[in-house]
């Protein structure tokens, strides 16, 4: 019985590191086909897979930088996200200034407003948790609100 | 001959409890099992009601689940507590404040749930307090403390806070008569110079905040228990008093003495037409008024100054008495608002009036002689039926679904049920022990949901593991949709659970609140992000503010203080999601902790004796970094000039 144990245990911890292996070589390969599989692994389509978990669903058109909107962004991040996110330097969670580097607008936007879903279901962000060990949570902002932080993130991205 | 009297009755009940008490256990719901499975909620899934207990001499209200016991939240409200530091932050120490000054404990007795239409709506809870006389009103978006207002020309606020219909007025009459306005006199003058009153406390519809709307001169009698009228009823509130006999020493014996005393039926609208035509009397006193301000979060506290006082003598027609034997204490109206029924302790039947015969017995003025000018109706002439072997020392009584009512007998420790209508006795079971209030939900209410009653136990005794001379108090549900009511669980309570009230759990759950929003924190010292995190000093007080997130606070190393100053910490919780306190606590503090929920802001003063570096810390484990959050605070020396600094990660 304890042997038992033991194996299950020993499986487990193989399928967990491969599992996590893969993630991390997926997120940084380009093989579509690889994704296709990621995605059906952790019960996601391809879209979930590069643009999160929320209530984005499809691609954005984001047009031409908004400088109002913008500021609006900034007084929200700063307000709500400035506790736990610097531009340029890790804090409680990652920099925000190059984040579109790492991710895209839907991400990021599925990522503000739907953090929990996004943590137990999506595999780069249970990554993030496992770096970070603290989960993001939802600052009580609205779709609305959400895409002025993004428009603030596409004005400190050009500032780089 | 009273003396015998009293010793027969107990002995009587003493007999009858063993009687009982060898054939109870046939009466558990078909055995354990199904007891069980009755009271079994499954991990993760809900209770089917509320319920709400009072704390008594805890001075709090207690949130149960029922069927299964569980406790799910101490709600402050007349006590400091030190965990949520209710009554300790600068926040909410004025809600404790009364004409006496800060009083940090009170005794909580009557939960009372709002009405809309004679039921339930689930939108504030009033409980009284009984020493230093208040009634406080919760918010039952948020279950905190909402509001407390003083009653003046009170003492032993017991008959309290029992609501009209349609929350026009919560009521509150006097347990002890007192001098009104208050002045010496020798005690034994007591017949000459003591009343009692009865408060009338108007709820505005739409903020449930309270105002005396007019009190109410009554003879000095122990004025026990209230209930509103209902339906037909609605006009009138009926009283309960004991002590006819105007006894100021040795009551046991001595207010026991009249074969009767009274159930006060006023009429509420005949008196607000009698204050509207100017007939009430302004009456200079003083008392508190506090509320919570909810953009601020910050309570206020207001010294009122005058209220208007009714004497019966220029009121005609707005109080009966009616002759309820014996030293009654609970005084129950039934759904139909036609049934009064008074819990006569010292009584062998439980006497139920007749609303309607009341009325008759007005116009037709059977009067039994007067108390200084109130009528006494004749007992004959308004009562509906009597319950014979009610069990000994008959309380109070709720009602169910079905058209039956059940009540509690304090010596015999049993709960009767009989059929209203027919005053018939069609079950009882026994409790342990000393059932004071019992509860079924909806039970005082038009529309009662039935299923359940609760038996609020005074003594505990043998039924749960032992825990030195102090023991906890006892609850005991009880399943009522059968013939025979069936006991499922015992579970302990705080302090003594006077009377409770329930409510269905998707009532409350959908209005549940989880976050104050942070943008609309208006408190002087919130800080909205960390931009606005600062550290002034005005005189030789020192005011951080600062802001809490997982895991650290904003600023975290803090310096300029001195020895002498009154350290304010304002700690704003910058999370804005459901369940994510944080705590605060500083080395040396002399009051309590802080806990602050998300969007808060919340305040407690430090004093720092000698120089040093103090470290504070988050009290509420908030995440795996946890034991991280913490920072220092430098204290200099009194003469000194140190230049004030706050930094975060440097």
């Amino acid at each position: 019985m304890k042997y038992k144990l033991l194996v299950i245990a020993a499986v487990a911890t193989i399928l967990f590191n491969c599992s996590d292996n893969k993630v991390a070589n997926n997120s940084a390969g380009t093989d579509n086909s690889s994704k296709e599989k990621l995605a059906e692994k952790f019960g996601l389509t391809l879209f979930e897979l590069e643009n999160g978990i929320g209530p984005i669903k499809e691609k954005l058109i984001l047009g031409p930088l908004d400088i109002e909107m913008a500021s609006k962004g900034q007084n929200l991040f700063e307000e709500k996200c400035a506790s736990c996110h610097k531009l340029d330097e890790r804090f409680t969670g990652p920099a925000q200034r190059d984040v579109f580097e790492r991710r895209t607008p839907e991400y990021i936007m599925n990522m503000i407003l739907n953090p929990e879903e996004m943590i137990a279901k999506h595999p780069e962000v249970k990554k993030m948790l496992a770096i970070y060990m603290t989960s993001m949570t939802f600052q009580n902002v609205s779709q609305e609100q959400a895409r002025e932080i993004l428009e603030y993130f596409r004005k400190v991205d050009k500032e780089k | 001959m009273i003396k015998n009297k009293i010793f027969s009755l107990l002995l009587c009940g003493l007999i009858f409890g063993l009687v009982i008490t060898g054939c109870s256990n046939q009466q558990e719901a078909g055995g354990t099992d199904e007891a069980a499975k009755r009271v079994y909620v499954a991990p993760g899934q809900y209770d089917e009601f509320y319920t709400f207990m009072s704390g008594g001499f805890s001075g709090q209200v207690t949130v149960y689940g029922i069927p299964s016991g569980r406790l799910f939240k101490i709600i402050p409200v007349f006590s400091q507590d030190a965990e949520s530091a209710y009554g300790y932050s600068e926040e909410t120490k004025a809600m404790l404040n009364t004409s006496y000054g800060f009083i940090p404990w009170g005794d909580a007795h009557h939960p009372e749930l709002s009405e809309t239409d004679g039921v339930h709506d689930g939108k504030w809870l009033f409980i009284n307090e009984n020493n230093t006389p208040r009634v406080a009103r919760i918010d039952l978006t948020e279950f905190e403390t909402a509001e407390i207002l003083e009653l003046p020309n009170s003492a032993g606020n017991h008959g309290s806070p029992f609501i009209t219909e349609n929350n026009e007025y919560v009521v509150a009459s006097t347990r002890f008569s007192v001098p009104i306005p208050q002045k010496d006199v020798p005690i034994k003058s007591y017949k000459e110079n003591f009343n009692g009153t009865i408060s009338f406390i108007k709820v505005d519809k739409k903020t449930g905040e309270m105002s005396i709307g007019f009190q109410i001169l009554v003879p000095g009698f122990n004025y026990d228990l209230a209930h509103a009228g209902k339906g037909p009823s609605h006009d009138w509130a009926f009283f309960t008093c004991y002590n006819s006999e105007e006894a100021n020493s040795l009551l046991e014996m001595n207010a026991s003495r009249n074969d009767k005393d009274f159930i006060a039926a006023v009429d509420w609208k005949l008196a607000e037409k009698y204050v509207s035509e100017g007939k009430a009397k302004k009456v200079v006193t003083k008392y508190a008024h506090n509320y919570m301000n909810e953009k601020t979060q910050t309570a206020i506290s207001v010294m009122n100054n005058e209220v208007f006082i009714l004497d019966p003598k220029d009121a005609p027609g707005m109080i009966y008495y009616l002759p309820t034997p014996k030293s009654p204490h609970g005084v129950d109206v039934d759904p139909t608002g036609q049934y009064i029924v008074g819990g006569g302790k010292l009584s062998s039947v439980l006497p139920v009036h007749s609303f309607d015969k009341m009325i008759k017995a007005i116009e037709n003025k059977q009067f039994d002689g007067d108390v200084d000018g109130i009528p006494i109706l004749k007992y004959d002439a308004v009562i509906a039926g009597e319950v014979k072997e009610p069990g000994l020392g008959p309380l109070h009584t709720e009602f169910d679904d079905n058209g039956f009512a059940y009540t509690t007998a304090f010596i015999s420790s049993e709960i009767v049920k009989w059929k209203v209508g027919t005053w018939e006795v069609v079950d009882r079971v026994q409790t342990y022990y000393s059932p004071g209030h019992l509860s079924v939900p909806g039970g005082d209410t038009k529309k009662p949901w039935g299923k359940y009653v609760i038996s609020l136990n005074k003594i505990t005794k043998d039924r749960y593991l032992p825990t030195g001379p102090a023991l906890c108090q006892s609850a005991q549900l009880f399943d009522i949709t059968g013939d025979k009511m069936k006991l499922l669980l015992d579970f302990p309570t705080i302090g003594e659970p006077h009377y409770a009230q329930s409510i269905p759990a998707e009532l409350l759950m959908k209005n549940s609140k989880k976050i104050y929003k942070l943008e609309d924190n208006e408190h002087p010292y919130a800080a909205k992000g960390v931009k606005e995190t600062k550290v002034e000093r005005k005189g030789n007080e020192f005011h951080i503010t600062m802001g809490a997130s997982r895991s650290h606070f904003t600023p975290d190393n803090i310096e300029g203080a001195k020895v002498g100053d009154k350290v304010y910490f304002h700690v704003t919780n910058f999370e804005q999601d459901w369940d994510i306190p944080h705590g605060f606590a500083v080395i040396g503090n002399k009051n309590s902790e802080l806990l602050i929920m998300p969007g808060q802001t919340r305040t407690i003063i430090w004093e720092p004796q000698k120089v040093g570096v103090y470290p504070f810390y988050c009290t509420d484990f908030c995440s795996a970094l946890h034991q991280e959050m913490q920072g220092y605070i430098r204290v200099s020396a009194q003469n000194s000039n140190p230049e004030i600094k706050f930094t975060l990660g440097e």
